[in-house]
C-alpha cells in the first residue's frame, strides 16, 4: 500500500500528456534530467556492490558437483542440522520472550525505565567485545561461569565449548538470545505502546484481565508484527557470523558450524570459494519463500523496521 | 451489570494478590540484571586484574588496578602496537560510511519522494531487497571482486560495503519521514523559481534534519560495529581496524586476556555513548510511521 500510494497521487496530480512525457512520469525536460542524476549515485552502488556480487556468486556456484560434494560431507550435514536448530530454538525463543518482557516494560514505575536502559546494553554494545568476554566465561578451566559453580556450589563445571557439541551449541545459542533480544523487546514494546489504551479499558469492563486480556487483545493485535519480526529475524540469523564464529569457533571438531561460518571456511580456510559459495547457496530455497512473504508484508502494511 | 462481574471476579485479597505481583516483577527484574550485566562484568573484572590474576577462580578482582589500560593508550604491548593507528582507520570509515550513506540515501529519496520520478518503486524494491539479503551472503564473491579491482587492504572497500548495506535502512526511513513534510512546500519554491537543487539543500534537508540523525547514527554504529567484512578485507597490521586486531589475539598462541579485555573496552565505549545520546530518536526511526500491524 506504501509504495502503490505514492504512484496514485502522482496519477491523480497529472495532467493529460502525450506518450512522451507519460514516459518520463510528467517531469519536465531538466527536471526529470535532476531526477535521474539525484538517483545515479544510488544505482551506481546497486548495480556495482549488490548486482554485480550477487551475479558473481551465483556464477561461482553453479556447477552441480558442488552440491553433490557438499551433501555428502558429513560436515556440512550437521552444519545443516545446527542451521536448523539455531534458527528454530534461537529465533523463537529469543521471540517469545522478547514478547513476554515487552509486557513487562509497559509496568509503570522509575526502576522499570532504567531497567530498561540497562537491559538494551547487550545491543548497545558492539558484538565482538562482548562474544570475546562470553567465550572466556565459558573457559572450563578459568572462567566467570565456572569459577561461579565452583565457588557458590563447589561443583566442577562442565566443558561448555571444547567437549560437547550440544554444549557449544548451546552456548551459542544462549549468546545469540543475549545479543538480540533486547533490539525485538523494544520493538515490540513500540507496538504494544501503539496500541490505544481504550481497548484495554473496554476489556477490562467486559471482564478480560490477565492473560485473557493478553488472549484476546494484546495478541491480535502484535501478531501481524510479531510475525513480521520472527521472519526478518530469521533472514538476519541466517547471515549471521560473528556468534558462532567466537563463541564455538566452528568447534568442537568442526561440529558447531553454521552455514554462514561454514562458508567463510570452506572459503578461506581450506581456499575453495567455489565450495563456501555452494554452501551458502543451498539456503536459497528456504530464503526465496521468506524475502517474498517479507516483500510483501514490509509493502502491504505499515510495519517499519 | 457490568460492574457486578468485575466485583466477583475480584477475589476479596486482591491488594494482598497485588503485593506478590510487585515482589515477583522485582524479582524478575533481579534475573534480568545479572543475564544482562554479566557478559559486561566480567570484561570490566578481567581488565582490571593481572595477567596472573585472569587464571584463578576468582569471581572479584583479587587487585583491581588500571594497568591494563595504561598499556592499551600507550600501546604497550606488541599486539597493540598500532592501537591508535587502526582506532583512527574505524573512526575513518565511520565518518566516510555516515556522509555518504546520508548523501546517496537522501537524494535518491528526494528523486523517489518528492520529484516522484516514473518507475521510483522499482528502486525501492532494490533497497528492500538489499535489506533482505544477509550480508555474510555476499561476503566471498565481494572479496573476490575486490581483489580483482585491487582494493585488497583499502579501507576503501570497507567503506563500499557499509554504505551498500546502510543505504537501503536510509530510503526507508527517509521516505517514511518525508510524506509527513508536505509537498506543498516544494510546489511552492518551484513557483517561486527554485530549481530541484535549491530545493534539496534549502528545504529539503533542512526540514529532514531528524531523520539525518537517526540514519547517521545507525550508518555509523553498522560500520563501526561490523566485523567480517573488515577481518575478510584488512589484513595488514596498518590498515587494519580495531575489531580485527582484537580478533588476532584470540587467535595468538598466548592470549592476554587483561589487554584484550581493556581494549574491547575502550572500544565499545564510543558506540555505547552514542546510543544512549541519540537513543530517543533511533527508536523513533525505528518505529517511525507507527507499527499499526
Amino acid at each position: 500500500m506504501a509504495s502503490a500510494s505514492v504512484i496514485d497521487v502522482g496519477r491523480r496530480l497529472a495532467r493529460p500528456r502525450s506518450l512522451f512525457s507519460r514516459l518520463r512520469g510528467g517531469l519536465q525536460g531538466t527536471e526529470y534530467a535532476w531526477a535521474i542524476a539525484f538517483c545515479i549515485p544510488y544505482v551506481g552502488v546497486f548495480i556495482a556492490f549488490v548486482i554485480f556480487p550477487v551475479f558473481y556468486g551465483l556464477w561461482l556456484g553453479h556447477a552441480p558437483s558442488l552440491y553433490i560434494e557438499l551433501f555428502h560431507d558429513p560436515i556440512y550435514q550437521q552444519t545443516i542440522v545446527n542451521t536448523i536448530l539455531y534458527l528454530a530454538i534461537g529465533v523463537n525463543v529469543k521471540m517469545f520472550f522478547a514478547l513476554l518482557l515487552s509486557g513487562f516494560f509497559m509496568r509503570k514505575g522509575w526502576w522499570v525505565k532504567g531497567l530498561l536502559m540497562i537491559y538494551v546494553l547487550p545491543w548497545a554494545v558492539p558484538a565482538l567485545p562482548t562474544f570475546i568476554s562470553i567465550h572466556w566465561m565459558l573457559n572450563t578451566q578459568w572462567g566467570l561461569v565456572n569459577n561461579v559453580l565452583w565457588d557458590v556450589f563447589g561443583m566442577d563445571g562442565p566443558g561448555w565449548l571444547d567437549t560437547s557439541r550440544w554444549l557449544a551449541l548451546g552456548s551459542v545459542i544462549t549468546t545469540y538470545i543475549w545479543k538480540n533480544m533486547p533490539f525485538w523487546t523494544v520493538i515490540l514494546l513500540a507496538g504494544r505502546m501503539a496500541i490505544p489504551q481504550e481497548l484495554y479499558e473496554a476489556a477490562e469492563v467486559d471482564g478480560a484481565t490477565g492473560i485473557r486480556r493478553f488472549i484476546h487483545v494484546s495478541f491480535p493485535l502484535l501478531a501481524n508484527l510479531y510475525l513480521v519480526c520472527t521472519l526478518l529475524s530469521t533472514i538476519f540469523t541466517l547471515g549471521d557470523f560473528n556468534t558462532a564464529n567466537f563463541i564455538s569457533g566452528g568447534g568442537p571438531a568442526l561440529s558447531t558450524h553454521v552455514l554462514a561460518t561454514l562458508g567463510i571456511r570452506d572459503a578461506f580456510e581450506i581456499a575453495r570459494p567455489q565450495l563456501g559459495v555452494a554452501a551458502v547457496l543451498s539456503l536459497l530455497p528456504l530464503m526465496i519463500p521468506l524475502v517474498v512473504i517479507l516483500m510483501h508484508k514490509l509493502r502491504t502494511s505499515d510495519v517499519q523496521l | 451489570m457490568s460492574t457486578a462481574t468485575i466485583q466477583t471476579r475480584r477475589p476479596p485479597n486482591y491488594r494482598r494478590r497485588k503485593i506478590w505481583v510487585e515482589v515477583a516483577a522485582l524479582l524478575l527484574g533481579v534475573v534480568i540484571v545479572i543475564w544482562t550485566l554479566a557478559p559486561i562484568y566480567n570484561m570490566v573484572m578481567v581488565a582490571l586484574e593481572s595477567h596472573n590474576d585472569v587464571f584463578s577462580t576468582n569471581i572479584f578482582p583479587a587487585d583491581p588496578s588500571a594497568y591494563s589500560f595504561w598499556i592499551v593508550f600507550t600501546e604497550g604491548y606488541w599486539y597493540l602496537e598500532y592501537f591508535w593507528h587502526q582506532y583512527e582507520n574505524s573512526l575513518y570509515i565511520g565518518f566516510w560510511t555516515v556522509f555518504l550513506t546520508l548523501w546517496v540515501g537522501s537524494m535518491v529519496s528526494y528523486s523517489i519522494g518528492r520529484m516522484r520520478i516514473r518507475h521510483g518503486w522499482l528502486l525501492t524494491n532494490a533497497a528492500l531487497l538489499t535489506y533482505l539479503v544477509p550480508a555474510a551472503f555476499l561476503a566471498i564473491p565481494f572479496y573476490r571482486m575486490m581483489q580483482t579491482y585491487g582494493l585488497g587492504n583499502n579501507v576503501w572497500s570497507i567503506i563500499a560495503v557499509e554504505v551498500t548495506f546502510a543505504t537501503p535502512y536510509a530510503i526507508f526511513i527517509f521516505q517514511q519521514y518525508g510524506r509527513s513534510i508536505p509537498l506543498e512546500l516544494d510546489e511552492a519554491a518551484r513557483i517561486d523559481g527554485a530549481s530541484p537543487v535549491q530545493v534539496y539543500f534549502k528545504i529539503y534537508l533542512p526540514l529532514m534534519a531528524p531523520a539525518l540523525v537517526a540514519v547517521g547514527t545507525y550508518a555509523l554504529l553498522l560500520a563501526w560495529n561490523e566485523y567480517l567484512y573488515q577481518f575478510l578485507l584488512l589484513s595488514n597490521k596498518r590498515s587494519m581496524t580495531v575489531p580485527v586486531a582484537l580478533a588476532q589475539f584470540l587467535n595468538s598462541d598466548e592470549s592476554p586476556w587483561n589487554y584484550m579485555m581493556a581494549t574491547a573496552i575502550v572500544y565499545a565505549i564510543p558506540p555505547v555513548v552514542i546510543y544512549y545520546m541519540f537513543r530517543g530518536r533511533m527508536t523513533a526511526g525505528l518505529t517511525m510511521g507507527g507499527v499499526k500491524g
